[in-house]
């Protein structure tokens, strides 16, 4: 048990120094995951929007499927879109092997049911009380789908906030898409799961600690925004 | 509304991205390499002298032969001689070379379960485990020290697979997760030496078995076929392997040490 | 009756007033008929305020009338137009619970001004201030009292000038003074020319504002008069019962 002794003093260490190396890591494991949060928002929300309002047939098989793939394996998504982009793949041709977009683009993939599963169930809630007033204002869906988005905002921030829990805590996809390679594609996860790999425990589990210090960060800081909406009666 | 603001982030995002990408190459290779410590040592040194920058993806032998095969890598750096050679049979890669060598040897814990301590023969190590019912974590994920490790066994007349799930488990993972997995239940482990050496988290295990000349553990360099993948960088893979195979790359291979030990012997053909 | 409705939905009417002709209409949800054989016709400006108890079926036939519900039988014309999302769009209904977005009271009226493509915030701000909401302008919108709501709801309705405002029940929930207040912003918009459709059960209220009235019990019209002949003289026993203050059911 000493290595959790030792690991909090690496953290703080690895913190305090400003480590060249892991501020790279932090970075780009938040410009990854951030990246896909966003993309994957621009995807999902108009998708859970649009579950959320329209009536056809077909629609629960949808949305049983949807929620199903919000289980999907980060393995299985990292191989789907390692085949895609490999050189021997049908996108091989775009060079996006072992690069940070490849690691976004499978995170986005990874991430986008979540979006769209959760924020289907939060506008549909909201649709319910909004549906009426919509019908008498005449609103078209596109029109309808955008104020359910706006109008949502607060409650679809912790959408995102689960889609990027997801992402930025996930190894699998980043690991086989990126390939860890240091200074280009290596990410908190893929380091800890390095670290680990080299017997390295303690610094293992520091980076851990890092890596959930900064999701504890970004969690106060929508906490925090959800908080001052609140007040407004806006979530 | 936010959208219009957020769009130039996600695309800036994605663009810096590709624009990081200039002369470079990208090395598959193995786990005990990379995990040793000995890209850290050699490739600042090539990127000072040549300025191109090497990247390194750092997978088993097995699912390195099958990225390069994928075309999605310049160079092959890894350490099972008969599968380079198909690799190369096969129209993969230019012709393959010795690059250097280390060994494997058997660890375990430091109250030798097995008895092999001291013990000059593979074979008989191997038999003295098994009949001893003493735990053994093999690779079993196809890499080049599970190859290695199944020759072994075979050698020895012993088949473990049948034994698989009682006294001998498959982890399928890499060399440093198996490690982990080993000394966790105390089962001997067959790794290669540097990866020992440079490995953190030994608990009370131990370098139990080495020196059987059949434990040689062979580095081969291959540069990937241009004939095959038009997207390898021949010019800049090629810089890279006769660096690593000339008098320079082979001293600077020789220098590599950790707690004061050589991990890798350079072996390049003059 | 039906024949002289019929003969209106038939003939030309002037535009100028408004012209409303329902004909057969009925609703039916899983097999309960909420609505049944309504036919009425309407030309009159003013206030028509829809009366019975509970369950007669006054909020259906509102809806109806705006065309947010789909009739299962008969039609409702305005203008001698059959209803469409053009004639829904140039009418407001206000619910008897606000339904209000999560943004300001400006937001609120902005965003309708918006999609009738006359964002306007000067047509915005008369509208906050001829319901008394123009120094609550930035207030987040869902932290209004009821009756501040109300108010905002209507000024909403107001502000895309709709031929017809329709309102069902929008006082029911609040104290006197705010029911003061909102029946005399209806009162005044009636008065500028916008048709009125006013649903209660306040016998009070009615009185105050009606200047015709469609009575409905149990899904069915029972009359449909002007207020003073209606609350003098009503015709059907279920009106009398109603106007004495006797319960229906």
């Amino acid at each position: 048990m000493q290595e959790f002794e030792s690991a909090f003093g690496l953290a703080f260490d690895l913190i305090l120094r400003g480590d060249r190396d892991l501020l790279e890591i932090v970075w780009l494991s938040l410009r990854v995951s951030i990246s896909a949060v966003l993309l994957a928002c621009l995807i999902g929300l108009p998708l859970g929007a649009y579950l959320a309002i329209a009536r056809f047939r077909g629609r629960g098989t949808v949305i049983v499927a949807l929620n199903a793939l919000m289980g999907l394996p980060p393995v299985v998504v990292g191989l789907i879109v390692y085949l895609h982009l490999s050189r021997a793949g049908p996108l091989g041709f775009l060079g996006l092997l072992y690069t940070p977009t490849a690691m976004i683009i499978a995170q986005t993939i990874l991430i986008t049911p979540i979006v769209a599963a959760l924020s289907r169930q939060v506008l549909e809630d909201l649709n319910t009380e909004y549906a009426e007033q919509f019908r008498s204002f005449a609103l078209s869906r596109a029109q309808a789908m955008q104020v359910l988005i706006w109008d949502g905002r607060y409650s679809l921030l912790t959408v995102a906030l689960a889609g990027f829990g997801r992402a930025v805590a996930e190894v699998g996809a980043v690991m086989i898409v990126g390939g860890n390679i240091d200074h280009l594609t290596r990410v908190m996860t893929t380091a800890i799961a390095l670290e680990t790999s080299r017997g390295e425990l303690a610094l293992a589990l520091a980076l851990g600690l890092v890596l959930m210090v900064i999701a504890l960060a970004i969690n106060a800081a929508v906490q925090g925004v959800r908080l001052s909406a609140e007040r407004k009666a806006y979530a | 509304m936010v959208l219009k603001q957020l769009t130039p982030l996600i695309f800036g995002a994605l663009l810096a991205s590709a624009a990081s990408a200039q002369s470079s190459i990208i090395v598959q290779s193995t786990t005990s390499t990379a995990n040793s410590g000995l890209y850290d040592h050699l490739l600042p040194i090539f990127e000072k002298k040549a300025g191109i920058a090497v990247n390194v993806v750092a997978v088993g032998t097995g699912q390195a032969i099958k990225n390069a095969a994928n075309c999605d890598g310049d160079v092959l750096l890894v350490h099972a001689k008969a599968a380079e050679e198909a690799f190369v049979a096969e129209g993969y890669g230019l012709p393959r070379s010795d690059l250097m060598y280390n060994d494997f040897v058997i660890v375990g814990p430091a109250d030798d379960p097995g008895g092999i301590r001291g013990l000059r023969d593979i074979g008989t190590a191997l038999t003295q485990i098994a009949e001893s019912g003493a735990l053994f974590a093999s690779r079993g994920d196809d890499s080049g020290t599970h190859k290695k490790e199944r020759q072994l066994w075979e050698m020895a007349g012993l088949n473990p697979s049948a034994d698989s799930g009682t006294w001998y488990r498959e982890t399928g993972s890499g060399m440093g997760a198996t490690l982990n997995t080993g000394i966790g239940m105390a089962a001997y482990v067959m790794t290669d030496r540097a990866t020992w050496l440079s490995f953190g988290n030994k608990a009370d295990f131990e370098i139990l078995f080495d020196g059987d000349p059949a434990l040689f553990n062979q580095y081969g360099i291959i540069v990937v076929n241009p004939a095959h993948c038009a997207n390898v960088a021949l010019d800049e893979a090629k810089a890279f392997a006769d660096w690593l195979l000339s008098k320079d790359g082979q001293s600077a291979i020789g220098e590599f040490e950790r707690a004061g030990e050589q991990l890798f012997f350079p072996n390049a053909a003059e | 009756m039906r024949d002289m409705t019929q003969n209106c939905a038939q003939t030309a009417v002037p535009s100028t007033a408004a012209s409303l002709a329902v004909n057969g209409l009925g609703y039916n949800i899983d097999g309960h008929r909420l609505l049944q054989d309504v036919s009425f016709d309407i030309r009159t400006q003013g206030i028509t305020v829809l009366m019975g108890p509970n369950g007669a079926g006054k909020s259906v036939l509102l809806r109806l009338l705006h065309g947010i519900l789909p009739p299962s039988d008969g039609q409702v014309h305005w203008y001698g137009k059959p209803l469409s999302p053009e004639i829904t769009r140039q009418q407001a209904l206000v619910f008897q619970k606000p339904v209000l977005l999560r943004r300001s009271v400006a937001a609120n009226v902005d965003f309708v001004l918006r999609t009738r493509g006359r964002q306007d915030p000067g047509r915005r701000d008369a509208a906050l201030a001829r319901v008394g909401l123009l120094h609550l302008v930035q207030h987040p919108a869902r932290r209004l009292s009821g009756g501040e709501q109300q108010r905002l709801a209507l000024a909403r309705a107001l502000a895309t000038e709709p031929d017809v405002l329709l309102l069902d029940e929008p006082t029911a929930n609040l104290d006197p003074a705010a029911v003061q207040l909102i029946e005399n912003i209806v009162t005044e918009a009636a008065s500028g020319g916008t048709k009125v459709f006013f649903v209660t059960h306040d016998i009070g209220q009615a009185r105050r504002l009606a200047e015709d009235v469609v009575f409905l019990h149990r899904g069915r019209l029972l009359e449909h008069s002007a207020a003073s002949a209606f609350f003098d003289a009503p015709q059907s026993s279920a009106a009398r019962a109603y106007l004495a203050g006797e319960i229906l059911t």
